[in-house]
């Protein structure tokens, strides 16, 4: 038999259920894992017995036979998730320390599952970045290696720790975050699955806010079935939270087929942008061939907005986190900085200096100036202008088309400290994956093949307002036909 | 629209961050090539265009007008830098 730790999540289960390991067993192996993979810095709290508690639960359940949809399955929580009595920091300074007295809906949906939680992940602070570099506890190296190197890669961000756990399998899944892309270009970066719902599927209750008309959480997990199983088991309405749907939860890995037969599969034009990879083309050309084969109709459509999304999103997204951490101003919850003698504005912005690193001081910066007095109009009533036109592409392409295909991220990995010194250069990571979260519907990568340097690249499903399953189901046809199977080779 | 090192002062002080002197002019050139980017908004017709304010549209119900959750001062209070006599406690602020 596979060792523990290579099964996918279905797989456990389906060993679970039949008696052939338990879950403390199963646990124990993922908790031996992440303690060996330490210098991925992937985690940035261990919590085993947490992990080994809920194991002995499932275990418990299994023999009752009242087991929940993730009994005993271990999971990794990206450090957004507020989790009660464990440090949630958001990989800020300004929050070390920060025991939350509660559970994000989230992460209790998940625990109610069954759900075994190993550690906290290593993401980029307040999860503004794409390579996993801005974190207060240092950058996550990917498990991957380009052929014949020894350089270290980012695992893509801000989801970061969250692709690279899954990819060198310490958990079976994790939760990510997805603002801009922060699901689907980290887990195009490693080689495995990831998906982010339409806005609102999944509560953002308890999930430290970055932009909340933007937020979303979702699922990293090996491939389409097990996203599909974490997915039903996190998603729902949640009364707390003001912008979720009450819309029943589909039992979407029972509904996954892999056939597209009446399906039309739109390709925005658009997305071929110049200095694209030659071989991601090629994957992509290879996508379409596979979904044709998959009985779908593929149509050319065009989504004209495409090339504003970037600088609208890096209106709006600053704007509503420069909002959103004002928050955290030293009185009621993190650190604290007091000048001797000074008086209340003084430590605000003492904290905030000190707590802060220098992309979220950048974010803040930009979000504020877009808001006041005077530029309002100029920027941030401009960009939500141009925002609803981006809405209005996909709406329009929904007149033509089931589901769109496009490449995750214009390239693969990097190498760390390659793009750091400029941040425009870091934001043109996520124009692919923008445009979905602006317009706020459901979308998904899954790893279809290699570069030329032998790391992944992803395609990108796209689908309409809570049709999170057709994606699921497209991808799901994608990922037979690609046949990926490449993992990283070992070397932590 | 281009911002000087006295606009970055004035935004800082608004977003309540102190700046070091180094930082200022490095972030005013960081903004400045950021907003140059974003200008290309301006070039996108939008007269007649309403703006976006929910991605997905929601009626919400109603719900009775009554205490849904209390009672947890120390819960509230646990995680303060400093907490006094059942209150967050901050440096003084009248004279």
């Amino acid at each position: 038999m596979a060792a523990l730790t290579d099964l996918s999540l279905a797989a456990m289960k389906a060993g679970l259920a039949a008696k052939q390991f338990s879950a403390r067993e199963l646990v124990s192996a993922h908790v031996t894992a992440v303690e060996a993979a330490r210098p991925l810095n992937a985690f940035t709290v261990e919590t085993p017995d947490h992990a080994l508690a809920a194991a002995d639960a499932a275990d418990a359940a299994i023999a009752a036979g009242t087991a929940g949809l993730l009994a005993g399955i271990p999971m990794g929580i990206k450090d957004l998730f507020c989790t009660k009595g464990v440090e949630t920091t958001a990989c800020s300074n300004i929050l070390k320390g920060f025991r939350p007295t509660y559970d994000s809906t989230v992460t209790a949906n998940l625990f109610a599952a069954g759900a075994a939680m190993l550690g906290k992940l290593n993401l980029d602070e307040f999860a503004m970045g794409s390579s996993n570099e801005t974190s207060a506890f240092g950058p996550v190296i990917s498990p991957w290696r380009a052929e014949g190197s020894t350089a270290k890669l980012v695992p893509g961000g801000s989801s970061g720790g969250s692709s690279a756990a899954v990819a060198a399998r310490l958990c079976a899944a994790a939760t990510g975050t997805d603002t801009g892309g922060s699901i689907r270009q980290p887990a195009a970066f490693t080689g495995i699955a990831g998906i982010k719902p339409t806005y609102g599927r999944c509560s953002r209750w308890g999930v430290i806010a970055f932009a909340s008309s933007l937020d979303q959480a979702g699922v990293l997990a090996r491939d389409v079935t097990d996203c599909a199983l974490v997915l039903e088991a996190m998603a729902g309405f949640d009364p707390k939270d003001s912008t979720s749907l009450n819309e029943p939860v589909p039992h979407y890995a029972g509904g996954l087929t892999g056939s597209l037969k009446g399906k039309r599969i739109g390709i925005p034009k658009e997305y071929r942008v110049d200095g694209m990879d030659p071989l991601l083309v090629k994957l992509w050309e290879d996508g379409v061939a596979w979904a044709r084969d998959a009985g779908a109709e593929i149509v050319e459509v065009s989504l004209p907005h495409t090339k504003e999304a970037l600088p609208t999103y890096y209106i709006v997204a600053p704007a509503e986190a420069s909002s959103n951490l004002a928050r955290y101003d030293g009185v009621r919850y993190g650190l604290r900085v007091a000048p001797e003698g000074g008086n209340l504005a003084d430590m605000y912005g003492a904290t905030r200096a000190a707590g802060f690193g220098a992309e979220v001081k950048r974010r803040i910066m930009i979000g504020t100036y877009v808001l006041s007095a005077g530029y309002y109009d100029a920027y941030y009533l401009k960009a939500q202008k141009v925002r609803a036109l981006i809405a209005q592409d996909f709406e329009r392409a929904w007149e033509s088309c089931d589901l769109l295909l496009t490449p995750t991220a214009p390239t693969g990995a990097f190498e760390l400290g390659s793009k750091s010194a400029d941040p425009l250069a870091m934001y043109l990571n996520d124009v692919f994956t923008v445009p979905a979260s602006l317009a706020g519907v459901p979308a998904m990568s899954i790893p279809a093949g290699l570069d030329a340097q032998g790391l992944p690249l992803g395609l990108q499903l796209i689908g309409r307002p809570l049709d999170e399953m057709g994606v699921l189901d497209a991808a799901f046809a994608l990922e037979q036909r690609a046949g990926f199977k490449a993992a990283p080779a070992r070397w932590w | 629209m281009a911002v000087d090192d006295k606009m970055v002062q004035r935004v800082a002080g608004l977003a309540r961050l102190t700046l070091s002197a180094e930082e200022v002019p490095h972030l005013t050139a960081e903004l400045n090539n950021i907003l140059g980017w974003i200008d290309q908004l301006q070039a996108v017709e939008t007269g007649n265009v309403q703006p976006m304010t929910a991605v997905i549209p929601l009626k919400r119900d109603w719900r009775a007008d009554v205490v849904t959750d209390g009672d947890i001062q120390a819960d509230v209070l646990a995680n303060a830098p400093e907490a006094r006599h059942g209150f967050f406690a901050v440096p003084k602020v009248i004279e």
